[in-house]
């Protein structure tokens, strides 16, 4: 046997068919919504955008600066966020060994949407005049403190044990924060259409500033994420195995847990609750290229960015001027896929 | 050739004691097998020397303590192969043996072309090549097996811990297993440690025994010491009668205590 045939190269053509898959929805995402300039315009302008290359599209000032300022930031950002939570969700699957976990479920989006809850009934006009909008910051703090607490008192309770008893913690912090904030939200009927858009998600809003605000964590938690994805594949034989083989178990998940949240934290900060896609991207990703996290966290990063691109459109067009919020998009096109996968892995399991 | 030592080691859960004061030396080179009834401390004996369960006492390997070491240095040093090792479904069996390489690559690293070539020896030594590429869940408990035995020899570790290897096995499969084991041990000189049920087999392939009663050692030196009738029906509880073959076989063969009606 020759030492090439070790590492499987089948299916090794999926990555470049990723990147075509996201350029493709990148562009796509480009041309869709109203008052810009005309889709087959976009193109051109886009490519005029780059050094070296001088097109005229033919767009006016007005649709240049609404493809610009308003479309670009929010493909971008749906493509960063979509990026974010898939690969955060794969690795979470891997370091718990457990195909319907990701980051929400240790208290990420119940802790955010306390902390904006907190921020919106503290009156979040009275901060209009701030030099920063607080409840970014609120959120991203409220999710991270939620994990925290999550991992302390998972970790106070043999969660090195069992990955299950962390999980359990996870469910009883999102349970609490859910109290506390609906108890809020009683107390304040007046801003709960404000809570709940801000808590379906929406990247109507997004602008070049947010995509700057995020992208430094993201970039650090993915570019940790991928480097640990030799030692996912590590720990699939289970944490006994791993161990004997030299892996350092505790130290890795902690690792990709924290790695994993900071950068989940900060996309919902911006974003909002998007549910789903950190399960269905990489389930999507095993059915089509396999189970090895090899190849599993570099192609979740791309598909996943696509995935939030193309998820984005239809909440622009179906009830327009008015926006579906993504975080409603992405559960309908989730739950039923999620279904489909569940069907198809018990028929390929056995 | 690389000894082991155990010195006074014990393992314990909670309270309850699994493995009292456990002395003995393996020589280079050495086949120790562990027996004595379930309980009895086999498993969590090696799993202390796999570095998996914590415990008193010193484990040292040619005299120098293991518990100093990293864990990837003490992995390359000790293979462990588990009684029911855990083998995803969709795994390829050639990614699986690729797991044994990990003591060699770096925390942030990639498996070298020398890592993959020790494999692909590996997966043609012990005659894996046809089923190289399927996936785990497809394959028979024997192909398992060996895939499992596939793994520690890609470790690359002078010592090998087996924890009841053949037990899931049939009389045909054990045997193979067995072979292969006592095989490569001579090929490469590995000291081998395992635990075992079945005591014919148990001593027709290990050097030495050691029998193990509720965490405490009771009996150890070559089968025709330890596998007595008396000894085993005063450890196990069980009535046997066991037999010498002309070439020394020792072999335990159970009695009926209830008589035919």
């Amino acid at each position: 046997m020759l030492p090439e045939q070790v590492r499987d190269s089948e299916r090794s053509w999926w990555m470049p068919l990723a990147c075509v898959l996201l350029a493709i929805a990148f562009l796509f995402g480009a041309m869709v919504g109203p008052a810009g300039p005309d889709w087959w315009r976009v193109p051109a302008e886009l490519l005029n955008r780059l050094p070296f290359i001088d097109i005229s599209s033919g767009a006016t000032e007005l649709q240049s600066t609404v493809l610009w300022q308003i479309r670009m930031p929010r493909v971008v950002l749906a493509g960063i966020v979509g990026a974010m939570l898939s690969i955060a969700g794969a690795s979470y699957q891997g370091v718990f060994r457990n195909p319907l976990v990701d980051p929400y479920l240790l208290g990420v989006a119940a802790g955010a949407g306390l902390g904006a809850t907190v921020i919106i009934v503290a009156g979040r006009a009275s901060s209009s005049s701030w030099p920063i909008d607080p409840l970014p910051i609120a959120a991203f703090a409220g999710g991270l403190v939620a994990v925290m607490i999550t991992y302390s008192v998972g970790a106070a309770f043999g969660a090195a044990k069992s990955s299950a008893t962390l999980v359990l913690a996870g469910v009883a912090v999102t349970s609490l924060a859910t109290a506390i904030q609906t108890f809020m939200l009683q107390k304040n009927t007046d801003v709960v259409r404000q809570v709940y858009s801000w808590i379906l998600g929406r990247l109507s809003s997004a602008t070049w500033h947010d995509v700057r605000l995020v992208l430094p964590y993201v970039i650090v938690s993915t570019g940790v994420l991928l480097w640990h994805r030799r030692l996912l594949d590590v720990l699939r034989v289970g944490d006994d195995e791993a161990q004997s083989l030299g892996a350092r178990v505790d130290r890795i998940r902690l690792t990709v847990v924290i790695a994993a949240t900071l950068g989940t934290a900060a996309v919902v900060s911006v974003s909002g609750l998007i549910g789903f896609v950190g399960i269905v991207v990489p389930h999507l990703v095993r059915l089509l290229a396999g189970s090895s996290y090899r190849r599993i966290l570099p192609l979740t990063v791309l598909l996943g960015a696509a995935f939030l691109i193309v998820a984005d459109i239809p909440g622009r067009i179906l009830s327009d001027p008015a926006e579906t919020p993504i975080g409603v998009v992405t559960a309908f096109l989730g739950a039923p896929f999620f279904i489909i996968v569940l069907r198809s892995r018990q028929g390929a399991s056995r | 050739m690389t000894s082991l030592a155990f010195v006074d080691v014990s393992v314990k859960y909670g309270s309850s004691t699994a493995v009292q004061g456990f002395t003995d030396t393996v020589r280079p080179g050495e086949w120790l097998c562990l027996i004595g009834p379930n309980g009895a401390g086999k498993s969590s004996l090696l799993r202390s020397a796999a570095g998996l369960v914590k415990h008193e006492g010193g484990i040292l390997v040619d005299g120098s303590p293991l518990h100093l070491r990293s864990s990837r240095r003490r992995a390359a040093l000790v293979a462990h192969v588990p009684q029911s090792p855990s083998m995803p479904d969709d795994m390829t069996a050639a990614e699986y043996v690729l797991l044994g390489r990990n003591p060699y690559v770096g925390y942030f690293g990639s498996e070298t072309k020398h890592d993959r070539m020790m494999v692909a020896r590996v997966i043609e030594r012990l005659d894996l090549e046809h089923f190289a590429n399927r996936r785990l869940g497809t394959l028979s408990g024997g192909e398992r097996q060996r895939l499992v035995i596939a793994r520690a020899l890609a470790q690359e570790a002078p010592i090998m811990l087996l924890d009841e290897p053949t037990s899931a096995l049939d009389i045909g499969h054990q045997q193979q297993a067995l072979e292969l084991v006592d095989s490569l041990r001579r090929e490469h000189g590995f000291t081998v440690v395992s635990a075992m049920h079945d005591l014919t087999l148990a001593g027709l392939y290990s050097d030495r025994l050691a029998l193990l009663h509720q965490g405490h050692c009771v009996a150890t030196g070559p089968a025709e010491q330890v596998l007595k009738a008396e000894t085993l029906s005063e450890f196990y509880g069980v009535s046997v009668s066991v037999h010498q073959e002309p070439d020394g076989t020792v072999v335990v063969v159970p009695r009926r205590t209830v008589p035919l009606a």
